[in-house]
C-alpha cells in the first residue's frame, strides 16, 4: 500500500500526477527558451532605439513599445483564448502542451523584453562610449559589451520571467493545456477532491522556489566581478 | 585667442601638426534652443608633442578631447587627423580611424564582466584579430610595460583605482595607436597615484612617440607632463602656448586662477599690503636657474633685496625659478639691466 495514499486518499493515479508535472516542465522549458529567443533581441531593439541611445529611432521605438504594452496589459487568460486561432495556425492545435507554447511565448516574450531593456540601460554609458572610442560597431557593442556587462540583470530578467511563466502555465490548464493546473482545476476544483489541490499548490512552489534559488545564484556569480 | 611666439625652450619647433581643427564650433540643441559648447576656434596639436587642455567643469574641454575622435560631431568646421577628414568618412571608415586613437578615462571604463588581460584583448578581438597566440602575446607586452602582469587574471573590481587606469592605458595602447586622449585620467586618483600614472603617460610619449592629448582642471598635470597648454574659458580658447609661457607669464585671469591654485603662496605674496621699495617677480628659466646670477648681480651693483616669495620647481623637464622680492638701493635700473641681460624675465608688480 503506497503509503501516500493514506494521507491523500482522493488521488488513485500518481501517474497522472507525475505525467502532469512532466508536461508543466516542458511547457516551461519550452516557452522560457522560446520567450528569450524573442524577447532579447526585442529588448536589444527597445533599448537601442531609446531616446539618447545609441540608433535613436523614436517611431520604431513608439511602434515596440506600443505592442509590448498592449500585449502586456491583456491578462493572460483572456490572452490565451483570444490567440486560439492563432495557435492553430502555429503549432496544429489548441490544446496540451504545444498548444500552450505560442500563447506563453507571447504573453511573456513582451514582459522579458522590458525586463532586458531595463537591464541594459543599468550599463555605464562610459563602457560604451570607450567601445565606441575604440571602434566597435554597433553589433560590437551589443554583443560585446551591452550582453555581458548586463548578465547578472539578464539572469534575474530570466528567472522573474520563469516564474512567471510558472503561473502563466497553471492558468493555461483551465482551458485543455494540461499539466499540474489542469489537474488542479480539473479535480481540486471541480471535483472537490482538496487533496489534488494541496499537491499541485505544494510542486508549483516548490518549483518557484527551485526557479528563484538557481537564479539568485547565477546572479550572486555574475555580479562578483 | 592669445598664441605665443615659440621661444628658445619650448619643443623642437618645424614639427609637423597631427591633430588639425580648421574654424571648428559645436553646440547642442537643447529644447529647440542652439546651445553653444564650443566658439569657433583653429589649433593644431604637433607630432610627439604632450598637448594639455585646461579649463573648469563645463569650459567644454569634454566636448573638445571627444572631437577628435569624432564621439562628438562638430557643427561647423572640419578635423583632420594627419591627411584624413575626419568630418568627411563614413561609419566603417570612422572606425577603422578610430582604432589609431587610444583613449582613457576620468572612471576607467573597463569591462567589469572581463578580466584584465581580456580588458586589454578587447580592442585587438573588435579590430578583428582572431589569432589567440598574438592575442596573447600582445597583451603580456602591454601588461609589462603598464607593471600589472602578474593581474592578468584579475578583475577590475579587485584592483585599485591607480591600477586600472593603467589597465585602460594598456587598453588604449593595444592596436598601436598614433594618438592617445586622456580625458581627466587622473582627477579620481590620489596624487601619489597621479604622479605614477602622470610618470606613465610621459614615459610613453616618449619611447612611442606618440601624441598626447589630455583635458584636465588641475595646472599641476598640464605642469609636469605637456608641452603645450590651451586654456578654455567658457568654450572659448583664451590662451594657448608652450606651458612655460602660460605658466609663468598668465595674461588670461582664467589662466591665472589655475596658476594661482598651483602655486598658493605666490598668490598671497602679491595680495598682500606691500612693503616700501619696487616690488618685481623675476622668472629664471633653464640654466639660468642653477646659476647664482642674482647673487653676483646684486653683489656688483651694491642693491639689496628682500624676498617676499618663491619657488624654483620644474615644469615637466625644464628647471625654473619665480622670485617675488623688492629691490632697495641707488643702482636698481642698472641691476636690473644685468639681470635682463643673463636672461631672467622681469615684471614689475608695483612700484
Amino acid at each position: 500500500m503506497n503509503p501516500l495514499h493514506s494521507l491523500f486518499p482522493n488521488i488513485d493515479d500518481w501517474g497522472e500526477l507525475g505525467r502532469a508535472c512532466v508536461d508543466t516542465l516542458l511547457m516551461l522549458g519550452g516557452a522560457l527558451a522560446l520567450t528569450v529567443a524573442i524577447g532579447l533581441p526585442l529588448g536589444v531593439l527597445l533599448y537601442l532605439t531609446g531616446r539618447g541611445q545609441l540608433r535613436t529611432m523614436p517611431k520604431l521605438y513608439g511602434v515596440a513599445s506600443l505592442v509590448v504594452n498592449v500585449l502586456r496589459s491583456v491578462p493572460f487568460i483572456i490572452l490565451m483564448i483570444v490567440l486560439m486561432p492563432v495557435t492553430y495556425v502555429l503549432v496544429g492545435t489548441k490544446l496540451g502542451v504545444r498548444g500552450a507554447i505560442p500563447p506563453l511565448v507571447i504573453g511573456a516574450a513582451p514582459f522579458f523584453a522590458r525586463l532586458v531593456e531595463t537591464a541594459l540601460r543599468e550599463v555605464q554609458q562610459g563602457v560604451i562610449e570607450a567601445a565606441q572610442a575604440m571602434g566597435a560597431s554597433t553589433w560590437q557593442i551589443v554583443r560585446h559589451v551591452l550582453l555581458p556587462e548586463a548578465r547578472a540583470g539578464l539572469a534575474a530578467g530570466i528567472t522573474v520571467t520563469a516564474i512567471a511563466l510558472v503561473g502563466y502555465t497553471a492558468m493555461g490548464g483551465a482551458i485543455g493545456s494540461g499539466g499540474l493546473g489542469d489537474l488542479a482545476y480539473r479535480y481540486g476544483y471541480l471535483s472537490y477532491k482538496s487533496d489534488y489541490m494541496v499537491v499541485t499548490v505544494v510542486l508549483l512552489v516548490v518549483l518557484v522556489q527551485l526557479l528563484q534559488m538557481i537564479g539568485d545564484r547565477i546572479v550572486a556569480r555574475y555580479k562578483r566581478h | 585667442m592669445e598664441v605665443r611666439e615659440p621661444l628658445e625652450y619650448s619643443p623642437a619647433p618645424a614639427r609637423t601638426a597631427v591633430i588639425r581643427f580648421l574654424d571648428v564650433h559645436k553646440s547642442y540643441r537643447v529644447d529647440g534652443k542652439d546651445i553653444p559648447a564650443l566658439q569657433p576656434f583653429s589649433l593644431d596639436i604637433l607630432d610627439g608633442e604632450v598637448f594639455g587642455i585646461i579649463g573648469h567643469s563645463g569650459a567644454g574641454k569634454s566636448t573638445l578631447i571627444r572631437l577628435i575622435n569624432l564621439l562628438e560631431r562638430p557643427s561647423g568646421g572640419r578635423i583632420l587627423i594627419g591627411d584624413t577628414e575626419m568630418t568627411a568618412l563614413d561609419e566603417p571608415a570612422l572606425r577603422a580611424q578610430r582604432r589609431r586613437i587610444g583613449m582613457i578615462f576620468q572612471h576607467f571604463n573597463l569591462l567589469a564582466s572581463q578580466t584584465v588581460a581580456d580588458n586589454v584583448a578587447f580592442p585587438l578581438r573588435l579590430a578583428g584579430e582572431r589569432g589567440q597566440a598574438a592575442i596573447r602575446a600582445r597583451v603580456g607586452e602591454l601588461l609589462e610595460r603598464v607593471g600589472l602582469i602578474e593581474h592578468a587574471g584579475k578583475y577590475p573590481a579587485q584592483l585599485s583605482g591607480g591600477q586600472k587606469q593603467r589597465v585602460g592605458i594598456a587598453r588604449a595602447l593595444a592596436n598601436r595607436p598614433e594618438i592617445l586622449l586622456c580625458d581627466e585620467a587622473t582627477s579620481a586618483l590620489d596624487p601619489q597615484t597621479t604622479a605614477s600614472v602622470l610618470d606613465l603617460l610621459a614615459a610613453i610619449n616618449r619611447e612611442l612617440k606618440l601624441t598626447i592629448v589630455l583635458i584636465t582642471h588641475e595646472m599641476d598635470v598640464v605642469r609636469r607632463i605637456c608641452d603645450r597648454v590651451a586654456v578654455l574659458d567658457a568654450g572659448r580658447i583664451v590662451e594657448s602656448g608652450t606651458v612655460a609661457d602660460v605658466f609663468l607669464h598668465p595674461r588670461h585671469a582664467t589662466t591665472r586662477r589655475f596658476v594661482n591654485e598651483a602655486l598658493p603662496e605666490e598668490a598671497a605674496s602679491t595680495r598682500a599690503p606691500i612693503v616700501a621699495g619696487r616690488v618685481l617677480r623675476l622668472t629664471f628659466r633653464g640654466a639660468t636657474t642653477l646659476s647664482p646670477v642674482l647673487s653676483r648681480v646684486m653683489r656688483e651693483s651694491g642693491v639689496d633685496f628682500n624676498l617676499l616669495a618663491g619657488r624654483i620647481d620644474r615644469i615637466k623637464e625644464l628647471p625654473y625659478g619665480q622670485l617675488t622680492l623688492t629691490l632697495e638701493g641707488a643702482n636698481t635700473d642698472a641691476a636690473l639691466a644685468a639681470l635682463r641681460e643673463a636672461g631672467i624675465e622681469i615684471e614689475e608688480l608695483s612700484r
